[in-house]
C-alpha cells in the first residue's frame, strides 16, 4: 500500500510536516503528495537505494561496544524534515546571539570576573565545574572568541517553539552527517531537488576553514591548519576525516605532532613542519598529558604551553567547555542580556538547579514529573526520564542529587515535536521524536547551517535521539516557502 | 606530508596491488590445472609456496586440496595475505586516507571489500571462482584508473605508486617461480614421458605470461613462440612491458625522482635493477630458479627497507640500525 497521510496518526505532539490527519503543513504538500505517489515497490527500491547509497559512501559511525564491528552503517530515514526559511532566519539570529554571550562569558571567567563582581552568575559554580581549567586564566584567544565551533540542541516543544536544550561547546560532533544526509538523499529522490528551492548545506566546510585560518597566530596567505583526531577507534573518526577531506587540510593524530620551543610541528616527509592552528576533536584532559591528564596517549606534550605563548591556534579553546555545563547553561538568557544587552531570541527550557535549596526540594518532590540532568554528560548519558523512570530508579537518583546537588539540573519534559518516518517495508509511516543540532561558527565572522543535524528516535514512543543509543537520523530541509506553491495560508505554522 | 599518511597510502598502493595479483594468480593457476595431464602430479602446494604462506598453510592444514588452498588464499581471515585479508588492509589504510585519495575511489575501494565478502562462499567453486576473480581484477583496475586520473600527480600519489611497483615487482618474481613447474621431476622423469609432456611445458609458461596479461606482449615483443627462456626473459628485463620487473623498476625511479632525500632508496633500486638485468638466463634456467627468485626479492625487500627508513619512520626516532624484512604492514 503506498503512503496514506490521512491514517498518520499525530497524537498529542507537535509534528513537522503532518498538522493533522491528512493535512501536510504547506511547506509539506510537495513532499508528502510526491511521497504518496510512489508505489510500495518504488518505495522498497528508495530505500534500497538509501542503504546501498551508505555502504558505498562508507558513511558509518563507531559504537566502541561491539567488538570485532567498531564501524557500524548510519540509520538514515529518507523522508525529510523541513523548516520554513522564515522560522529559520529569526532561529539562526537566535543561535549566533547566543554563542556571542557565550563567548564573552568564557572570556570574562578566564579574564576579569565581572559577571561574577556584578552578582549575575555565581562565582562558585563556576570555579566548581568540572570543566574550568585554571590553567588558562589570563589567556586572549584572537577575538576573545574561545567557542569557534559551536553545536546547539535545539527541541520543539508541542507550543511549536523552538527550545534551546543544550549548547555543546567542546568538540561537538554530527556536522558531516547533515552534509552526507543532503548527499544520499539527492542521490535517491533527485526529482524532488528539480522543483523545490531547497537551501544547501554543503558551505560548511569552506565556511569552517575560512573560520580556523581567520585564528592564525601568523599573518600568512594559507596558515597551516590541522585537524587532530583521536584515532580510528573514536566513534567521530569519519567526521574528523571528512572534515579535513573536504578542508583539504591535514588530519592528525597526536604522535604526528611535536612540541619544539613551544613551537608545534608536523612530522613530515620532508622532517618538521610548523602548525598555525588546530582544530581539535580531542577533549581537553587528553591534549596534553604534561598539564592534564598524564596517561594520554592521544595528546601531544607541551600543547598547552605553545598555545598559551601564543603559537598556536587551538579551536575549540581549552577551558571553553566551561560555559558547556548544564548547571551554567540555566544563566545563558541572563548573560545575554548582561553582556549585550539584548533580549534572548531563542528561549531555554525552564530549569531547576538542584543547588538551591528550594528548586531542589521541587525536583525531589517531582521527580516523576521531571528529566533530570548531570551537569557534565554527554551524548544522553547518566540522566533520569522521571516521568518513564521506575519508583526504584527514581529514588536511586534522588540519592545521588542528595550527594552532589551542584552537579544536578532538572527540566519539566519537552514534548519534543515529531515526524514522519517509514516503517518496515512499503507505505507504513509512523511519527518519530526528533531534535535539531545546527552548528555555528564564530572566528573572524559568524556562520550558522541553513539547518543542521535532525537526530530521531527510532523506537517508537522514545525520546532519545543520540546514534549510540539507537538514534538515527534525516535529512534536513530549509525551505523558502515562497518558492512552494500553495503555500501563502500557513496553516498550524510556527514562527 | 606527514610521514603516518605517506606510510598508509604506500601500503594502500602495496594492498591494491597485491589483491590483483593474487586474484589473477589464482584464477590463472586453476585454469592451468585442467590443462595439465592428470599424470603430471602438479598439485596446489606449489601455488601455496608462491604466495609464501607455505608455514602458515601448514599450521592449519594437514592436506593440500583444491578447495582448501583456494579458501585459504582468498578467504581465509586468519592467512594474512588473503585477498579477503588484503582487501580489508587496503580499505582501512583507504579509510584513514579518506582525507588524501579522491571520494570515488574510496568508494570503490570499500565497495571492492564488501563485495568480496559477500561473494567468497562462491568463488571456491569453480565455476563461479572466475567470474568473481576476473571481477576483482576489473575493480582494482577501476581504482588505479580513478587514483591515476582523478588525483593530483603529488607526494600521495608518489608513495601510492611506490607502494605498487614495490608489490608487483615482487609478484612478478614470484609468478616467474610458476615456471619452475615446468623443471619438476615430472617433466623429466624419462624420455619417454618427456616427450609425452613436452607440450605442456609450453601450457606451463602460457599460463605465467597469463597471470601478468602477459601473453599478447609477449608475442608482441619477441615474434617467438611461447618458450621458457624467452619467457623468463621477457618477465624479468623487457623495458616495454608494464609488468616485467625492469619496467617496474624502472618506473619506481620516476616516482622517486619526486620525492625528497630519496639517494638510500634509489641505491637499493639500483641494485635490484643490476641484479634483474644482468642475470644470464639460460644457465638460471638450466640450475634452477629458486636461488635466483630468492635473491631478486631480498633485494626488492631493500627497496621497501629503505624507503620506510627513509620517509615513514618519524624524523627523531630514525636510527641506523635496520630492522628485520617485512612483507606486510605493521
Amino acid at each position: 500500500m503506498p503512503i496514506d497521510w490521512k491514517s498518520y496518526a499525530t497524537g498529542d505532539f507537535f509534528d513537522e510536516l503532518i498538522s493533522a490527519p491528512g493535512k501536510p503543513r504547506p511547506f509539506a504538500r510537495t513532499l508528502a503528495k510526491y511521497l504518496a505517489s510512489l508505489s510500495d515497490e518504488e518505495l522498497i527500491q528508495r530505500q534500497d537505494a538509501v542503504r546501498y547509497a551508505i555502504k558505498t559512501m562508507g558513511i558509518s559511525f563507531t559504537v566502541y561496544s561491539e567488538a570485532g564491528n567498531i564501524d557500524r552503517e548510519w540509520p538514515f530515514d529518507l523522508i525529510p524534515r523541513i523548516i520554513p526559511q522564515k522560522e529559520w532566519q529569526i532561529t539562526s539570529k537566535g543561535l549566533e546571539q547566543r554563542l556571542r554571550a557565550l563567548n564573552c562569558f568564557i572570556h570574562d571567567v578566564y579574564n576579569d570576573g565581572k559577571i561574577f563582581k556584578n552578582k549575575v552568575v555565581p562565582i562558585e559554580l563556576v570555579m566548581d565545574s568540572e570543566n574550568y581549567r585554571p590553567q588558562c586564566k589570563g589567556m586572549k584567544p584572537k577575538y576573545q572568541v574561545w567557542a569557534n565551533i559551536c553545536g546547539t540542541d535545539l527541541v520543539r516543544n508541542n507550543d511549536g517553539q523552538f527550545y534551546v536544550l543544550e549548547d555543546n561547546l567542546r568538540v561537538p560532533s554530527g556536522v558531516s552527517y547533515m552534509m552526507e544526509n543532503r548527499t544520499v538523499t539527492k542521490r535517491v529522490f533527485p526529482e524532488l531537488f528539480e522543483n523545490s528551492e531547497i537551501l544547501p548545506n554543503s558551505e560548511y566546510p569552506s565556511h569552517l576553514y575560512e573560520m580556523l585560518m581567520s585564528l592564525s597566530p601568523r599573518d600568512k596567505a594559507r596558515p597551516e591548519v590541522v585537524v587532530l583526531t583521536p584515532g580510528i577507534y573514536n566513534s567521530a573518526y569519519f567526521e574528523h576525516s571528512f572534515l579535513a577531506q573536504q578542508m583539504g587540510a591535514e588530519l592528525v593524530q597526536g604522535s604526528d605532532l611535536i612540541v619544539e620551543d613551544d613551537k608545534v610541528y608536523t612530522k613530515t616527509i620532508n622532517g618538521l613542519a610548523p602548525v598555525d592552528v588546530i582544530y581539535r576533536r580531542i577533549d581537553d584532559m587528553f591534549l596534553d598529558p604534561t598539564v592534564f591528564n598524564p596517561d594520554s596517549q592521544l595528546g601531544v606534550a607541551g600543547l598547552l604551553g605553545a598555545w598559551l605563548k601564543g603559537n598556536v591556534a587551538l579551536a575549540n579553546a581549552p577551558g571553553a567547555g566551561v560555559a558547556d555545563d548544564k548547571v551554567i547553561y540555566t544563566y545563558v538568557p541572563a548573560m545575554i542580556k548582561y553582556y549585550l544587552g539584548e533580549e534572548p531570541i531563542l528561549p531555554n527550557v525552564p530549569s531547576y538547579l538542584c543547588i538551591d535549596e528550594k528548586q531542589r526540594e521541587y525536583v525531589l518532590k517531582n521527580l516523576d514529573k521531571l528529566v533530570v540532568k548531570p551537569a557534565n554528560e554527554s551524548g544522553g548519558y547518566g540522566m533520569l526520564m522521571g516521568p518513564k523512570a521506575s519508583k526504584k530508579e527514581r529514588d536511586e537518583f534522588a540519592l545521588r542529587i542528595k550527594a552532589n546537588p551542584r552537579n544536578y539540573m532538572a527540566q519539566p519534559l519537552v514534548y519534543l515535536s515529531t515526524s514522519p518516518i517509514l516503517t518496515g517495508t512499503g507505505g507504513g509511516v509512523e511519527p518519530r521524536h526528533i531534535d535539531l543540532r545546527p552548528f555555528i561558527l564564530q572566528g573572524k565572522n559568524f556562520y550558522v547551517t541553513p539547518g543542521g543535524l535532525t537526530r530521531v528516535a527510532l523506537v517508537k514512543g522514545s525520546y532519545v535521539v543520540n546514534s549510540s543509543q539507537g538514534g538515527g537520523s534525516k535529512d534536513t530541509w530549509i525551505v523558502d516557502e515562497n518558492g512552494v506553491p500553495g503555500s501563502k495560508n500557513a496553516e498550524g505554522g510556527a514562527a | 606530508m606527514l610521514s603516518s599518511v605517506a606510510e598508509r597510502v604506500y601500503w594502500l598502493g602495496r594492498y591494491l596491488e597485491r589483491v590483483e595479483n593474487t586474484a589473477r594468480l589464482v584464477n590463472v593457476y586453476s585454469t592451468m590445472l585442467l590443462d595439465l595431464p592428470s599424470g603430471s602430479h602438479i598439485g596446489w602446494s606449489l601455488l601455496v609456496d608462491i604466495t609464501g604462506c607455505h608455514e602458515e598453510y601448514n599450521k592449519s592444514h594437514s592436506s593440500v586440496e583444491e578447495k582448501q588452498v583456494v579458501r585459504f588464499l582468498l578467504a581465509d581471515s586468519k592467512n594474512h595475505a588473503s585477498v579477503l585479508n588484503c582487501a580489508n588492509m587496503m580499505r582501512e589504510n583507504a579509510r584513514t586516507t579518506r582525507e588524501i585519495i579522491p571520494s570515488e575511489a574510496w568508494e570503490l575501494v570499500n565497495n571492492l571489500y564488501h563485495t568480496l565478502k559477500e561473494d567468497l562462499s562462491r568463488t571456491i567453486s569453480r565455476r563461479s571462482r572466475q567470474q568473481t576473480l576476473e571481477n576483482v581484477v576489473g575493480d582494482c583496475q577501476r581504482i588505479v584508473g580513478v587514483l591515476t586520473g582523478c588525483m593530483n600527480h603529488d607526494t600521495a600519489f608518489a608513495f601510492i605508486q611506490l607502494g605498487r611497483k614495490v608489490e608487483r615487482a615482487d609478484m612478478t618474481s614470484r609468478i616467474v617461480d610458476v615456471g619452475s613447474i615446468s623443471m619438476l621431476p615430472a617433466f623429466s622423469r624419462s624420455a619417454k614421458q618427456k616427450s609425452f609432456l613436452e607440450p605442456y611445458e609450453n601450457i606451463v609458461w602460457m599460463n605465467v605470461l597469463r597471470c601478468v596479461s602477459g601473453y599478447q606482449g609477449y608475442r608482441q615483443r619477441t615474434h617467438s613462440q611461447v618458450k621458457g627462456d624467452e619467457v623468463v626473459k621477457f618477465l624479468l628485463q623487457d623495458e616495454a612491458f608494464p609488468r616485467s620487473l625492469g619496467y617496474s623498476l624502472t618506473d619506481l625511479v620516476g616516482h622517486l625522482n619526486k620525492l625528497p632525500n630519496n639517494v638510500e632508496v634509489l641505491r637499493a633500486v639500483a641494485r635490484a635493477k643490476k641484479v634483474t638485468l644482468e642475470v644470464n638466463i639460460n644457465q638460471l634456467l638450466q640450475h634452477g630458479l629458486l636461488d635466483f627468485i630468492d635473491e631478486l626479492q631480498i633485494s626488492i625487500a631493500d627497496i621497501h627497507e629503505e624507503i620506510n627508513n627513509t620517509w615513514f619512520r618519524p624524523v627523531e626516532l630514525r636510527k641506523p640500525v635496520r630492522k628485520a624484512q617485512s612483507q606486510t604492514q605493521a
